[in-house]
Formats: structure tokens, sequence, C-alpha cells
């Protein structure tokens, strides 16, 4: 597939880093504010989409690969099924890490207050891992797509 | 106070509406899919008047993002 033209690309070299941070901003904060793992996961994925669509599936191969983005979705799904796993001593799914003092272990403040980052328990770790298994899913499901659209391209053509 | 949120909400409408009728008259593909993703872009800030920020953010992903740049993949695939 071809690249497009150097209005988009250059737009695009400015804009990509900053919906990436924004989609990373949003997975992170996401026992705090609106979005959590799916939306920022999305977001971090039409970031991939959009360099794909300018730069062209032939020159995009160089940084973003199928079987990198396929190790960190299953990187994803095995930490969040550790995670809900590892509070079975009590019930599945058990939030072991709330109001332990530890990691993510304060206690929440009731009432109107900025937010506290380091509560929630095992929620943020599991926001984490549902964006990591999110972002690399749709990166390879557009990559999939741009690939499945070159061979018929060449199909047909020949 | 509660007739201006109306009023905003009306337009927002309206203009998808027409986006959408522009998605189905526009002869060239790529302007109808740029229609086509205006329309699911004022949905999202539909969603977000309605007070669902949630539901606003993975419209506005995947919506406006992914679907846009899977049809340019399938218009680029024809050609």
């Amino acid at each position: 597939m071809k690249e497009m033209s150097r209005i988009v690309r250059t737009v695009t070299n400015f804009v990509y880093g900053f919906i990436i941070i924004f989609g990373f901003y949003i997975i992170v904060h996401g026992h705090l504010t609106p979005g959590g793992g799916f939306q920022g996961g999305a977001v971090v994925g039409s970031a991939f989409a959009l360099l794909l669509v300018s730069y062209g599936s032939l020159n995009s191969k160089k940084f973003l690969k199928k079987d990198i983005f396929s190790l960190f979705e299953n990187f994803g799904l095995i930490l969040f099924i550790v995670l809900g796993f590892s509070g079975l001593g009590i019930t599945f799914f058990y939030n072991f890490l709330a109001n332990s003092g530890g990691w993510f272990g304060n206690t929440a403040v009731i009432g109107v207050n900025p937010g506290n980052m380091n509560t929630g328990g095992v929620i943020p770790l599991m926001n984490i891992a549902v964006g990591l298994e999110v972002l690399s899913a749709f990166g390879v499901i557009v990559l999939t797509m741009a690939s499945a659209a070159e061979f018929t391209k060449k199909k047909e053509n020949s | 106070m509660s007739s201006f949120v109306e009023i905003i909400h009306i337009s927002t409408l309206v203009m998808m509406i027409i986006a959408s009728f522009l998605a189905v008259v526009f002869k060239k593909l790529l302007p109808s899919i740029v229609a086509l993703s205006v329309a699911s872009l004022l949905l999202s800030l539909e969603f977000y008047l309605l007070h669902a920020p949630d539901v606003a953010i993975a419209e506005a992903a995947i919506g406006a993002g992914l679907t846009m740049a899977i049809f340019i993949f399938a218009i680029r695939g024809t050609r």
C-alpha cells in the first residue's frame, strides 16, 4: 500500500506521540477518572491505525511488528488471569491489595477530593492488564486488515 | 440554562443527520468515509452531553478512529 501525502505524514509525526501518551493516561487513571483499560487501549490502537494509514503498510513494517503485539496480548491476558486467581484464598477476583498499605493500598478518602492515585487495590493493575491486551489486539487487527487488503489487491491484479 | 442545553442537543443531532446524509450522497469514496466519521464523532459528543463519558471515549476511539482506518484499507484494496 502506498503512503499518503507529505502533509498527512508531517501532521502524523507531530500528533501520534501525544495520542499514545493520552491513551496511557486514560489507562493508568482508570480508577479515578472516566475511562479505563478498554477505552485507553482503543485510543492507543487508533494512534497505531493513524500511523499505518499515513505511512502505508510496507513502510510501517519496520516499527509495527505483529509478533511483538501478539506477545504483549498474551502477557496482558496472563497478567489479568493471574491477578484474578491471586485472591483465591477468599474468593475469585478478591481485592487483596486494597487498604493493605502496600502497592495501591491507601484508604480512599470519602467526599470531594482531587483523588489519590495510590488507592484501588488490584483495580489499577487490572486496568493496565486490560489496556495492554486491548491495544495490542487492535494493533493486530489493523495490521491484519492492511496486509489482507494488500494480498487481495495483488491476487486480483495477477 | 436548560434551554441552552436543549439547543446544543438539537443542533448536534441535526448536524449528525446532515453528516449521515452527506455520507450517502457523496460520489467519491474517501469524502463519504470522512462524513461517516464526522457523524460518529458527533454521536460521541452527544454521549458526552448525556453524561456518559465512558461511552463517549470508546465511541470516539472506535467509531471515529478504527472503523475509518479499516474502511480506508478496504477502499485502497479496490484500486
